[in-house]
């Protein structure tokens, strides 16, 4: 017998000790569902799986009554679009400063300091700014998911652009670049992985920003739904809405992890 | 006239002298190799030449005149590693340097210019003897093959002074004579002015025109950067002189030992 610390899982072992605690919740929450069904039908707290089913077949394939919409795709689409916008306008710009004050140590001596300060002020304290400035619209919601997340990305890309080996900047200027080209040539291209992984990393602030808008202020959107319904309780909403935003994260997460291999082979098979 | 010259060249860091009073002349052409106890500068001295450290005291001049104070095409390098492109295939690396050329904006190339540029990187590739893997990315290369890459990346810019510090230091000794022979081949082909730093004392005693070994000459043991290192042989190579090199080896070894 193998020590602990050496037995590694099969295939087939791997998959299923993966999807055995997925497993496990869902029959716990049906057992607990059931038990408290039982003693009081009316209770919203823990829907039957089936009404959960049917609600959002409701929400997905009937049109609302009040404004003729599917409610699901419509506030799917408003939330994924918030985010796109807000997402890559920061990932441009933490791209942006990230790589100018990471190779131009005249441009970091003047903008790391103030970036760093804007990185500690608290998003949410600022959202009220937000929406006395730029209305209660698009723009607010947008504006909270930038500011919440670009000096992290700058920061973080200023950070990946200094890593870059001395020896290539260097080897560069060998090869006649001038400052433009090292930047499009040299580190531009290096940083693009690097970018992938920090707005990985970011999107979960992303998403928590979104909802926290869409929470205060808007009238479609995933956030907006969930805290619609919470004044009626209707936890056969709000638990398949939860489910679906995070699926929605995973196949977002899944996709730039995915599209970042398949782009940029050399970053993710070198041996470290 | 010389192509590098040395004037009474000093270089500290804050109160530590790691070079002092180098003299010397180097004419076009010449391939010089540098030996020396790990610490004594000459990585530093390297670097002089390349233009990322500045000397402290005297001159070191390019053609009569200073030398420029940043890397530029005159100077090409090949480290002891990361001295290719990670991001770019070993073709795509060898084609940098023209790419640059081609255009101040965007570093690339189009069309006819970039056949030229793709025709004349393989001739390159097939010269250092990757031939067969142009379309790979350095991490699929071995060591060896990755120091041929950047020799190749570094030539075809035709500098004329190419640096190599430790350039062989992490390959198998198979490997190493290998590159010694591409490393002499390309020299001669080129016309290049060589400076060359290894850590192996034989190497340095039959590659190249010139054998430079770097020591401290005044050694304090309490403070061994009281006294910078100085060139304390400067030997045509070739005369295969075995006393010579016994002498040099136990002296760069007390001072390795001091150094530490
Ligand atoms: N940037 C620096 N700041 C301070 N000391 C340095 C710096 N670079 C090198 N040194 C010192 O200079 C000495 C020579 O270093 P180096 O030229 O790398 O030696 P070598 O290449 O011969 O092994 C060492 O003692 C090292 O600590
Ligand atoms: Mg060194």
């Amino acid at each position: 017998m193998k020590k602990l610390i050496n037995q590694q899982p099969g295939v087939v072992s791997r998959w299923a000790l993966g999807l055995l605690p997925f497993v496990l919740i869902a029959v716990v929450y049906t057992l607990s569902s059931n038990a408290r069904l039982a003693e009081n039908p009316n209770d919203k707290l823990l829907p039957a799986p089936s009404h959960m089913l049917e609600s959002m077949t409701r929400m997905a394939f009937e049109p609302s009554k009040r404004t003729g919409e599917l409610l699901l795709w419509q506030d799917t689409g408003a939330s994924l679009e918030r985010l796109a916008i807000g997402v890559g306008l920061a990932a441009l710009t933490g791209l942006v400063f990230g790589i100018a004050n990471g190779a131009i140590p005249l441009l970091r001596a003047g903008f790391s300091p103030v970036v760093t300060g804007i990185s500690l002020v608290p998003p949410m304290a600022i959202l009220p700014i937000l929406f006395i400035t730029f209305g209660l619209e698009e723009l607010a919601k947008i504006m909270l998911i930038f500011i919440g997340i670009t000096p992290f990305l700058i920061r973080d890309l200023q950070q990946r652009t200094m890593e870059i080996p001395e020896e290539q900047i260097i080897k560069m200027q060998t090869l006649g670049a001038n400052t433009w080209q090292i930047i499009v040539r040299l580190i531009l291209p290096q940083i693009m992985p690097r970018l992938i992984t920090a707005v990985r990393l970011s999107l979960g602030s992303a998403w928590l920003f979104l909802i926290a808008a869409e929470a205060i202020a808007a009238t479609e959107g995933l956030g907006y739904r969930i805290f619609l319904v919470r004044r009626y309780l209707s936890m056969d909403v709000i638990l398949p809405y939860v489910m679906w935003i995070t699926l929605l994260a995973f196949l977002l997460d899944f996709c730039l992890n995915r599209y970042s291999h398949w782009r940029y082979p050399w970053f993710h098979d070198r041996s470290l | 006239m010389a192509i590098i010259e040395l004037k009474n060249l000093w270089k500290e860091y804050g109160s530590e002298v790691v070079l002092e009073r180098l003299n010397a002349r180097v004419e076009a052409g010449e391939f010089i190799t540098i030996v020396g106890a790990s610490g004594c500068g000459k990585t530093t001295f390297l670097k002089m030449l390349l233009g990322t450290e500045n000397p402290t005291r005297g001159e070191l001049l390019l053609d009569g005149k200073a030398i420029p104070e940043e890397p530029d095409a005159t100077r090409g390098i090949v480290f002891q590693r990361y001295s290719v492109l990670p991001h770019l295939t070993a073709e795509r690396n060898v084609m940098l340097a023209g790419e640059l050329a081609a255009n101040r904006y965007t570093g690339h190339a189009f069309g006819a210019r970039r056949q030229e540029l793709k025709a004349s990187a393989q001739v390159m590739l097939e010269d250092v003897g990757l031939g067969h893997a142009i379309n790979k990315y350095p991490h699929e290369l071995s060591g060896g093959m990755q120091q041929r890459l950047a020799l190749a990346q570094a030539l075809i810019k035709k500098p004329r002074i190419l640096l190599l510090d430790e350039p062989f230091g992490a390959l198998d000794p198979g490997i190493r004579k290998d590159m010694h022979a591409l490393v002499i081949k390309l020299w001669r082909e080129q016309q290049l002015t060589v400076f060359m730093i290894t850590h192996d004392l034989d190497e340095g005693f039959y590659l190249g025109t010139r054998l430079w070994v770097f020591d401290k000459d005044r050694l304090d043991p309490q403070a061994p950067g009281a006294y910078g290192a100085r060139i304390t042989y400067d030997l045509p190579v070739g005369k295969d002189d075995h006393g010579t090199l016994e002498d040099i080896a136990t002296r760069v070894d007390s001072t390795a030992r001091v150094l530490g």
